[in-house]
C-alpha cells in the first residue's frame, strides 16, 4: 500500500500543470477539467469505488476547490466517506465537509447521523473529528442538532481532556452562531471547574468559553473570578521553565495568561479584599518583569511578554480605580514610544488613547506630548502616524489644545490622502471644542479649507455657518477674515460658499471699510462665481439678493448681474428659477418686505455637533472614549455648550428664510443642517426663495409610533435595540391608569446618568393637558445586564389625539445616547364597557347621527379573518360586545364609554366584515367629532 | 480570530480558514482586497493594521504571508506568536516547512491547524500535544509523508 499511496495520492505526480511554475493559466484549466470530468465519470461509473479511489478522488476535488475553482459535486461521496471506519478516509470526508459547506438537507441529515454516530463511538479520536467539523461549519442546522449533547461531553468525567479542549471551544462556536440553542444550566458550573483542571490545554479552551458565555451571563460564572486570579497567580509566579511545554521562549503560558486577564475584564473589580490583593499583586509583577532584562532576544521572547503586559495594562484600564498602577502603566507605554521595534511603538500609542480618557493618568499622558508629535512628523508607517493622531486628539485638552490643533494642521498638509478627512474631522472638532476666543476657531477652520479643501466636508464647514451666525461677538472677524481668504488668486470652492454664505450674513459688519465697499464685496465674490459648480453658484445667488437688502447701492449691478441672459435663460433649472425669482422680487417687494424676506438668519438649535456625529459614524460605534465628546475632563466645560444632544424639534418662525439658502439637490446640501423634518415640513427642500413657508407637521416628528399591537394590549416589549430593552406592563380603570416601565441594560456595561423622562406635548392649540402623568425616578445607573423598574401613574383628564412621549438618555462606555418614543396610551385604554339591550343601542344610534360624529372606514384585512381572534381584539379595544344585535351574525357591535376626569364620551361601534372581499366596514359613532376619527383610526390598523 | 489566510508573494491563496459564516464571494472578495493591502506594505512596516472594523496580525515567512484577521479586544501580539507557533508546529510535522509542503500536503496544514485552533480560538499551545495528535493519526494511516527538502521558511 504504501509504494501506491505515494505514487496515488501525491498531487505532484497527479497534476505535473502545478509543481511546474511556467505553464500558463489556459494549461492549468484545461488540466483541471480533464480532471474533474475524469472524476465525475469515476462517481457516476457502475464500479462500485472502494474506500481508498474514493478517498482519493474527494481529496483532490478539494485540491482543486482550494485553487480557487468552483466544485459542484462529491458531496455525497464525501458523506460516505464520514461513516468509513477507517481513520484517513473519515478525516478527508470531513475536511471535504467542512470545508465545502452544503445546505442541501438531505445531506445534512447524513451528515449529521455520522457525527452522532462518531460523538457516541467513545473513540477519542473519532469524537474530536466530529467535534472539530461541527466547530468548523457552526450552522444553526449544527446547533440544533448537537448543542445539547456537548455540554454533557464537555463535563462528563470519563471524557479525554482532548475531547473536553474541542467540546469547549465546539461549544463556544454554536453559541456565537445561536446563542438560543445552548442551554444554560447544571454544567455551567462545572465548566467553571475546569479552570482548575490540570491540564493546561483543558484550561485554555474552557477560559475562552467562560469569556464568552459569561458576558451574557455574567451572574451564573461569578465565581470564575477567584478561580481566574488564582491561576493567574500561579502562572505569573511560576519559573520560566515550572510549565515544561507550556513555557513559551522562556514565557509561561503566555495564551493562557492573555486569556485569563481578558476573562477579568468581563467583570469589575473583585469585591473579596484577598482575591483583589491577589490579583494587584500579579499585575504589580507583570510590570515588574517589563523592566528586567530579557531572557532571550528572540522577538517571540519579547511578544509574548509584551502580549501579556498589553493584556495586563488594559485591565488595569478596565478598573480605572487604581491610581498608582494607572500611572505606572502610563510610563511603561511611555517607554515603548521610544522603542526601536514598530509593532510596539503602534500598540503603546493605541493603549495610550485608552488612558488617556482616564482621570487618573490623563496628565501622565500628556507629559508625552512631544514624543506623539515626534511620531506624527517621523514615523515611516501610515498607520503608526494614524495612532499618533489618535492619540493627541484623545489627550487633547483646554491647556494644550493649540499646540495639537496647529500640529495636526501641519500634519494635514502632508498626511496620506485615506486618513486626511478624518484628520480635518478632528481638527475641526478639537478647535471647537476648545476654543478659548471664537476668532482662532474661524481662522483654524478656514486653514483646513485653505490646506485640505476636498476633504472639508459639508458638516465641517456647515458647523462653522452654524457656529458664526450664533455669536454675534465673532461676526464682524468672521467677515473680514474671508474676505481676506478670498482674495487669494486660487481660493478652493468650499471657502467660497462659506465667504459667500459669512458676507450675505454679515457683510455689512465691514462694509465700513473702503477695501471692503460693497461693490468691492461683491465683485470678489463674482470673480469666483463662473469658475464655480452649480451648487455654489446657486448658493452666491442668495448672496446677492441678500447684498441688495444690505447693501441697496449694489442693488443696479446685482439686478444687471440676474438680468443677464447667462442667468436668466440658465440651462440648469434651479439658477434659472433663482434668478427669475431673486429678479422679480427686487424689482416688486418694497424695502420692508425685502428687508423681512432677506433678514438675518435666526440662531440655531444648540444640538450634538454634526462632525462629531460623522466622526463616529466613520469610526463605527465603541470607537472608544478617545472620540467622546464629554471625556471625564474637568476643564471641558464647552463655551459652544453644543454637545448635548437636546430634541430638535424646535420650529423657526423664520425658519422659511433658510429656503433662500439652500443650494438645490439632495436634502444633505441643504444649508446649515436644517433638515426638513427639523423644520416640519414634509417636502423636500426646494432651497427656492418664493415657496410658501410649510408648518404641517408641528413637531420634527422623529419618534416612532407606538406599535399598533398595544392599543389591544397593555403589556408586551416596547422597544429593543442591542443596548436596550424596555418592556411594558399596564392596567387602567376609569380614568386611571398605572404603567410600569421596565428598563433592561442588555450589554455588559453600566448606563450613567440614566434617565428616562415623559412629556406630553399637549395640544398645541389650547396649551391644555389632557393626560397628567407622574413618574418616579429612577436611579441614575443600570448595571450591565440589570433592569430597573419605572412607574407611572396616569390620569385622563380629556380626551386626547397624541399619545405621551418616553424620553430615555443615558451614556453608555461615555456615548450619549438617546430616544424617544410613544407611550402605549392611547384613548381607548379609558374605555368602559357598556351592555345594553338591542333596542338601547339603535334609539344610541339614532341619537348620534350627526354627520360629524360618525366616522367611518373601509379598508382590506391585513390579518386572516378570523371572528375568534376579532372578538378578543376588540374585547381588547375596550368595548363590551353585544350579541344579537346586528341582524347579521357575522357582523360585531360593540359600546362603551369613555371616562375621562372633565367628561364622559360614549361611544357605539359596529364592524362589518366582507370574508368574500376580504375588508371591513368600520363605523364609529361617539358623541364628540374628534374622538370618533381618532377610535375608527386606531380600531382600523387592527385587522 | 475571524478568520486566517495564508498567500504567496504573488497573491496565491494556499491555506483559508474562516471561523465566522460568510458568503463564497464574501470570502473571496474579502482575500482580494487583504492580499492587495498585505503585499502593498512595506517590510519594516508594523505588523497590524486596521482593515475594516477589524485587526489585521501579519507576518511573511520566506515567501508565505501569514493573515489573521481579529477583533477589536483580542491582542495583537499573541495573535502574532499564534502564527508563529502554527509555523513552528508545521517545520516540526515536516522538518524544514516550505511553500510546496503545504500546497501538497494541504490536508496535513489543516489538520495541524485544527489541533490547534478551534473555532478561532487557542485550543492546545503544546507543541508535542499537538504534534502527538496528528502523529497518532498518521499511524493510523501507516503512510510516509513526502517532503520537500531544502527549502525551510523558518528563520
Amino acid at each position: 500500500l504504501p509504494a501506491r499511496e505515494r505514487n496515488g495520492m501525491r498531487f505532484n505526480c497527479l497534476f505535473p500543470a502545478f509543481s511546474s511554475p511556467g505553464k500558463s493559466k489556459e494549461a492549468e484549466i484545461k488540466r483541471i477539467n480533464k480532471e474533474l470530468a475524469n472524476i465525475r465519470s469515476k462517481f457516476k461509473g457502475d464500479k462500485a469505488l472502494d474506500g481508498y479511489s474514493k478517498k482519493k478522488y474527494v481529496c483532490k476535488l478539494l485540491f482543486i476547490f482550494l485553487l480557487g475553482h468552483d466544485i459542484d459535486f462529491g458531496h455525497m461521496e464525501a458523506v460516505n466517506l464520514l461513516s468509513s471506519n477507517k481513520y484517513t478516509e473519515k478525516q478527508i470526508g470531513y475536511l471535504f465537509i467542512s470545508v465545502l459547506v452544503n445546505s442541501n438537507s438531505e445531506l445534512i441529515r447524513l451528515i449529521n447521523n455520522a457525527i452522532k454516530n462518531d460523538l457516541a463511538s467513545r473513540n477519542p479520536t473519532f469524537m474530536c473529528l466530529a467535534l472539530h467539523c461541527i466547530a468548523n461549519v457552526g450552522s444553526r442546522e449544527m446547533g440544533e442538532a448537537f448543542a445539547a449533547d456537548i455540554p454533557r461531553i464537555l463535563v462528563a468525567g470519563d471524557s479525554m481532556d482532548s475531547v473536553k479542549q474541542s467540546a469547549a471551544l465546539c461549544l463556544l462556536r454554536l453559541y456565537k452562531a445561536s446563542p438560543d440553542l445552548v442551554p444554560m444550566g447544571e454544567w455551567t458550573a462545572r465548566v467553571v471547574h475546569l479552570l482548575n483542571d490540570q491540564h493546561m490545554g483543558v484550561v485554555t479552551a474552557a477560559v475562552s468559553l467562560i469569556t464568552c458565555l459569561c458576558k451574557k451571563n455574567p451572574d451564573d460564572f461569578k465565581t470564575c473570578i477567584s478561580l481566574a486570579v488564582s491561576r493567574l497567580s500561579r502562572i505569573v509566579s511560576s519559573a520560566s521553565t515550572d510549565l515544561q511545554d507550556y513555557t513559551y521562549y522562556f514565557v509561561p503560558a503566555p495564551w493562557l495568561s492573555v486569556k485569563l486577564l481578558r476573562l477579568l475584564q468581563c467583570y469589575p473589580p473583585p469585591e473579596d479584599a484577598a482575591v483583589k490583593g491577589r490579583l494587584v499583586e500579579c499585575l504589580e509583577t507583570v510590570l515588574n518583569k517589563a523592566q528586567e532584562p530579557p531572557k532571550s532576544k528572540k522577538v517571540q521572547h519579547s511578544n509574548a511578554k509584551n502580549a501579556i503586559l498589553f493584556e495586563t495594562i488594559s485591565l488595569i484600564i478596565h478598573y480605572d480605580s487604581e491610581p498608582n498602577l494607572l500611572v505606572r502603566a502610563c510610563n511603561q507605554l511611555g517607554q515603548f514610544l521610544q522603542h526601536r521595534e514598530t509593532n510596539l511603538r503602534y500598540l503603546a500609542l493605541e493603549s495610550m488613547c485608552t488612558l488617556a480618557s482616564s482621570e487618573f493618568s490623563h496628565e501622565a499622558v500628556k507629559t508625552h506630548i512631544d514624543t506623539v508629535i515626534n511620531a506624527l512628523k517621523t514615523e515611516r508607517d501610515v498607520s503608526v502616524r494614524q495612532r499618533a493622531a489618535d492619540l493627541l486628539y484623545a489627550m487633547c485638552d483646554r491647556s494644550n489644545a493649540k499646540q495639537i490643533v496647529s500640529e495636526m494642521l501641519r500634519y494635514l498638509e502632508t498626511a496620506d490622502y485615506a486618513i486626511r478627512e478624518e484628520i480635518v474631522l478632528k481638527v475641526a472638532i478639537l478647535a471647537e471644542k476648545y476654543a478659548v476666543d471664537y476668532s482662532w476657531y474661524v481662522d483654524t477652520i478656514l486653514n483646513l479649507i485653505r490646506i485640505a479643501g476636498d476633504y472639508v466636508s459639508e458638516e465641517v464647514w456647515y458647523r462653522v455657518l452654524q457656529i458664526v451666525t450664533n455669536r454675534d461677538d465673532v461676526q464682524g472677524y468672521a467677515a473680514k477674515t474671508v474676505f481676506e481668504a478670498l482674495q487669494a488668486p486660487a481660493c478652493h470652492e468650499n471657502m467660497v460658499k462659506v465667504g459667500g454664505y459669512i458676507l450675505g450674513e454679515f457683510g455689512n459688519l465691514i462694509a465700513g471699510d473702503p477695501r471692503s465697499s460693497p461693490p468691492v464685496q461683491f465683485s470678489l465674490l463674482h470673480s469666483k462665481f463662473h469658475l464655480c459648480s452649480v451648487a455654489t453658484r446657486a448658493l452666491l445667488l442668495s448672496t446677492y439678493i441678500k447684498f441688495i437688502n444690505l447693501f441697496p447701492e449694489t442693488k443696479a449691478t446685482i439686478q444687471g448681474v440676474l438680468r443677464a441672459g447667462s442667468q436668466l435663460r440658465n440651462a440648469d433649472v434651479e439658477l434659472q428659477q433663482r434668478a427669475v425669482e431673486y429678479l422679480t422680487l427686487s424689482s416688486v417687494a418694497s424695502t420692508d418686505v425685502l428687508a423681512t424676506v432677506l433678514e438675518e438668519m435666526p440662531p440655531f438649535p444648540e444640538r450634538e455637533s454634526s462632525i462629531l456625529a460623522k466622526l463616529k459614524r466613520k469610526k463605527g460605534p465603541g470607537a472608544g472614549s478617545a472620540l467622546d465628546d464629554g471625556r471625564r475632563d474637568p476643564s471641558s466645560n464647552d463655551i459652544n455648550g453644543g454637545v448635548e444632544p437636546t430634541p430638535s424639534t424646535v420650529v423657526s418662525p423664520r425658519g422659511w428664510a433658510i429656503g433662500a439658502w439652500g443650494p438645490p439637490g439632495a436634502t444633505p446640501s441643504h444649508l446649515l443642517l436644517r433638515t426638513p423634518s427639523e423644520l416640519g415640513c414634509r417636502e423636500p427642500p426646494g432651497g427656492r426663495l418664493l415657496r410658501r413657508p410649510s408648518y404641517q407637521g408641528g413637531n420634527g416628528d422623529s419618534s416612532p409610533p407606538p406599535p399598533p399591537r398595544f392599543v389591544c394590549k397593555n403589556n408586551g416589549v416596547l422597544f429593543e435595540n442591542q443596548l436596550l430593552q424596555i418592556g411594558v406592563k399596564s392596567e387602567f380603570r376609569q380614568n386611571l391608569g398605572r404603567m410600569y416601565l421596565f428598563y433592561g441594560n442588555k450589554t455588559s456595561v453600566q448606563f450613567q446618568n440614566f434617565s428616562p423622562t415623559v412629556v406630553h406635548p399637549g395640544d398645541l392649540q389650547t396649551h391644555i393637558l389632557p393626560l397628567a402623568v407622574q413618574t418616579k425616578r429612577v436611579a441614575a445607573q443600570v448595571d450591565g445586564g440589570a433592569q430597573v423598574q419605572q412607574v407611572l401613574n396616569i390620569e385622563c383628564l380629556r380626551d386626547f389625539l397624541t399619545p405621551p412621549l418616553l424620553s430615555v438618555r443615558f451614556r453608555y462606555g461615555g456615548a450619549p445616547q438617546s430616544l424617544t418614543l410613544k407611550l402605549p396610551v392611547t384613548i381607548n385604554k379609558f374605555f368602559q364597557p357598556t351592555e345594553m339591550a338591542a333596542q338601547d343601542f339603535f334609539q344610541r344610534w339614532k341619537q348620534l347621527s350627526l354627520p360629524q360624529q360618525e366616522a367611518q372606514k373601509i379598508f382590506k384585512a391585513n390579518h386572516p379573518m378570523d371572528a375568534e381572534v376579532t372578538k378578543a381584539k376588540l374585547l381588547g379595544f375596550g368595548s363590551a360586545l353585544l350579541d344579537n344585535v346586528d341582524p347579521n351574525p357575522e357582523n360585531f357591535v360593540g359600546a362603551g364609554i369613555i371616562q375621562t376626569k372633565a367628561l364622559q364620551v360614549g361611544c357605539l361601534l359596529r364592524l362589518e366584515p366582507n370574508a368574500q372581499a376580504q375588508m371591513y366596514r368600520l363605523t364609529l359613532r361617539t358623541s364628540k367629532e374628534p374622538v370618533s376619527r381618532h377610535l375608527c383610526e386606531l380600531l382600523a390598523q387592527q385587522f | 480570530m475571524q478568520f486566517m489566510l495564508l498567500f504567496s508573494r504573488q497573491g496565491k491563496l494556499r491555506l483559508q480558514k474562516w471561523y465566522v459564516p460568510l458568503s463564497d464571494k464574501e470570502k473571496k472578495k474579502i482575500t482580494r482586497e487583504l492580499v492587495q493591502t498585505v503585499l502593498a506594505r512595506k517590510p519594516k512596516m508594523c505588523s497590524f493594521l486596521e482593515w475594516r472594523d477589524l485587526k489585521i496580525v501579519y507576518k511573511r515567512y520566506a515567501s508565505l504571508y501569514f493573515c489573521c484577521a481579529i477583533e477589536d479586544q483580542d491582542n495583537e501580539l499573541i495573535t502574532l506568536e499564534i502564527i508563529h507557533r502554527y509555523v513552528e508546529l508545521l517545520d516540526k510535522y515536516f522538518g524544514s516547512v516550505c511553500e510546496l509542503d503545504i500546497i501538497f500536503n494541504f490536508e496535513k496544514a489543516y489538520f495541524i491547524l485544527d489541533e490547534f485552533l478551534l473555532g478561532g480560538e487557542v485550543q492546545e499551545t503544546s507543541k508535542k500535544n499537538v504534534l502527538k495528535a496528528i502523529e497518532q493519526a498518521d499511524l493510523l494511516q501507516e503512510v510516509k509523508k513526502v517532503i520537500f527538502k531544502n527549502k525551510s521558511f523558518v528563520t
